[in-house]
């Protein structure tokens, strides 16, 4: 490794409480930002920021939101679709009801609506634990999807039952609709991705996150050292919530532009979020954006691969995807229940011993 | 007596019919929850497993025709013989004794002792792997199921009804058979449960696992016998839906449907399994027709979730379960 500590040397409550605590990492952490924002905007095109970059800053905002409520608070929950349903069809009422009012605070808005559906969905789950509230959150999935497929007043009447986005500026700066410049796109989801790690990470090392890894590991004990569960449920269904609705309002307005919501927001979008946090890791900031890039470059790279490398029919592509995909959970459940983010750290102690073994 | 009354009830009687089919899904969550713990999301997706394995059976499809076509650039599909329900469902059953036995070796003896939600999860990823495995073994087209199942309007109950209440009821000949079925289905179980060799390991079993180790029952061999249970289970409810609709992909989603039923009834109860099947059947189908039409309809998609949700408020065990006691 580039870098060793020889031992914990801090001297001031600052640098005790720092997020990266090692001047490398940080070093690190300042470099991947400025590239994001300085390098790639220059260089990106049509094709990898709809393929690749878009998908990604997304679902890592959704992964992130999920990773709270099941990796931190210890609450499973299938409704991720739904709920980023809620937020493209808050995004789109408003964006239609306000037009003058700029897109970014439209997206924080839909955020906010999202953590109040979460914590009306979340209410069950002071009485109902585990599987049952998994079980209990495909109510909502399965209601909330329902809802803005048969109430006209979502969709505006619209005659398709779709909702689109109306062409809206930031800066001057077109980000949504289909005349959207890529860097634009891509630069409004940066924001908002950087935006929600940073409060996500701030959030999960303080009060609030310690709290809510004592529910996960033991509700009763927690409750007992003086932990309000119904607080920190709540708490964790709401902020959880608003990260998925602002993921949802960037999915629809930003990236897709146009959504039926059967489709795009079903229930296959909700294991698809479950997923990445399990292959990137539970409990994990980190792992929320690994397993994100994973599963979005997966099949990319699988497309790419089989059927324009060896030729194969694309549904059978569909079929091995899914092979793998189902492969991949239960081995990293099986070898590593903590994801990639545990396999990184491993790997970072190993090295920084190495050549010694222990 | 009034017509809405006389429709309501054939509504009823409906739901009633559906009923036992979710509470056959149910079933086959409840037998594998009860003796290893583990809630088993891909119990749907073993239904329309074996389902496309009868059907591939059955009309001498070859496996992996498909990928083999695609790699080689052969073009075999068929190999040409059609064989007799009943020897397609022995060797159907045979492939899902294989798949016990597969899942059992090679996924939950390594994920013995840990906690029940990654068990749930890992049955999630098992779920997506047959998915993909079962299309790319048997191609992803829809299928007609024909075992010989009477299909149809039962024109003797429509004439009987006819004649004496002056309005014919339709009822479908396979829900019958279906309702039939699980019937005599549930009678088995119960009975293997209860007085063979084998079903009292069982019940063993899912009471205490290291009592039973103790008493030299193989948890290894009641595990895989229990997912062969389950995987025959599957295998009814997947005849009685694929005959119902065609084989198809959304012959997986009863799982979904079934999800509901079992946190009505408990997770851990039979009769649970089979009263809350009736009661989610019978009460969406109502649902639909009193309260649907006002709300714009296609509300069974949610129904069901939403009364188990309520109802699990009040009662966090479903109907039958047990209590759930919580230590520190």
């Amino acid at each position: 490794m580039l870098y060793r500590e020889a031992g914990d040397f801090k001297t001031s409550y600052v640098a005790d409480g720092q997020t990266f605590p090692i001047w490398f990492d940080r070093m690190r952490y300042y470099a991947v930002l400025a590239i994001a924002f300085g390098v790639i905007p220059f260089f990106v095109n049509d094709y990898y920021a709809n393929a690749v970059l878009l998908p990604f800053l997304i679902y890592s905002i959704a992964a992130i939101g999920l990773n709270i409520l099941v990796g931190y608070c210890g609450q499973v929950s299938l409704g991720t679709g739904a709920f980023m349903a809620v937020g493209a069809y808050a995004v789109y009422k408003l964006m239609t009801a306000f037009p003058e009012v700029n897109l970014f605070f439209h997206v924080l808005l839909a955020g906010g609506i999202t953590a109040f559906v979460g914590v009306m969905f979340g209410l069950p789950s002071l009485r109902i634990k585990g599987f049952y509230l998994a079980v209990a959150t495909l109510a909502a999935q399965f209601f909330l999807v329902w809802l803005f497929n048969r109430v006209p007043w979502f969709y505006n009447y619209s005659a398709s039952g779709q909702i689109s986005a109306p062409d809206r500026t930031v800066f001057g700066m077109l980000v949504s609709g289909p005349n959207a410049e890529a860097w634009a796109k891509y630069m409004f989801c940066l924001v908002f991705t950087v935006g929600v790690a940073f409060l996500a990470r701030n959030l999960t090392r303080g009060m609030q996150g310690r709290q809510w890894m004592a529910i996960r590991d033991m509700d009763i004990a927690a409750e007992i050292i003086g932990v309000n569960p119904l607080r920190a449920k709540l708490m964790a269904f709401a902020v959880s919530s608003f990260f998925i609705g602002i993921a949802g309002a960037l999915f629809f307005a930003v990236y897709l532009g146009a959504v039926e919501v059967g489709e795009v927001f079903g229930i296959n979008k909700s294991f698809l979020v479950l997923f990445m946090i399990i292959i990137g890791g539970l409990g994990s900031i980190f792992g929320s954006f690994a397993g994100a890039a994973f599963l979005v470059l997966l099949p990319v790279l699988l497309k790419n691969v089989l059927v324009g490398g060896l030729g194969w029919p694309t549904d059978l592509a569909a079929h091995v995807e899914f092979m793998i995909v189902g492969l991949l959970i239960i081995v990293f459940l099986i070898a590593e229940p903590h994801g990639l983010a545990q396999l990184w750290r491993v790997a970072k102690e190993k090295l920084r011993l190495w050549p010694f073994p222990h | 007596m009034p017509e809405t009354l006389l429709y309501a009830i054939e509504v009823m009687t409906n739901g009633l019919m559906a009923g036992v089919l979710y509470a056959l899904v149910a079933l086959g969550f409840v037998l594998i929850y009860k003796a290893s713990g583990i809630f088993n999301y891909a119990q749907g997706v073993m239904a329309l497993f074996s389902a496309l394995t009868l059907v591939g059976i059955m009309d001498g499809q070859v496996p992996f025709a498909h990928l083999i076509n695609a790699v080689f650039g052969t073009d075999l599909h068929h190999f040409g013989w059609t064989l007799p329900a009943l020897l397609s469902i022995i060797l159907t059953m045979g492939v899902m004794v294989l798949l016990a036995w597969a899942v059992q070796r090679f996924i939950f003896r390594h994920l013995v002792n840990q906690e029940p939600i990654i068990l749930f999860m890992a049955t999630i990823g098992l779920a997506y792997f047959m998915e993909g495995f079962g299309d790319m073994m048997w191609g992803s087209d829809i299928k007609k199921l024909d075992v010989g199942l009477p299909q149809g309007m039962n024109s003797w109950i429509d004439e009987t009804t006819f004649n004496a209440l002056g309005y014919g009821f339709f009822i479908d000949n396979l829900d019958i058979v279906a309702a039939v079925v699980a019937t005599v289905l549930v009678g088995v179980l119960v009975a293997f449960s209860q007085y063979t060799k084998q079903g009292r390991a069982m019940r063993a079993v899912a009471d205490d696992h290291q009592a039973a180790l103790s008493v030299g029952i193989s948890l290894n061999f009641i595990w895989i016998m229990v997912w062969s249970v389950a995987g025959f289970v599957a295998l009814v409810a997947g005849v009685m839906w694929g005959a119902k609709s065609g084989v198809q992909f959304s012959l997986s989603l009863i799982a979904l449907k079934a999800l509901p039923v079992l946190m009505l009834g408990g997770f851990t109860s039979i009769p649970g399994a089979i009263v809350g099947g009736l009661i989610i059947g019978v009460g969406e189908k109502l649902f639909e027709f009193f309260v649907g039409p006002m709300i714009g309809g296609a509300t069974e998609n949610w129904f069901a979730y939403v009364l188990a949700l309520i109802f699990l408020v009040f009662r966090p065990q479903g109907l039958f379960g047990e209590k759930i006691i919580e230590r520190v």
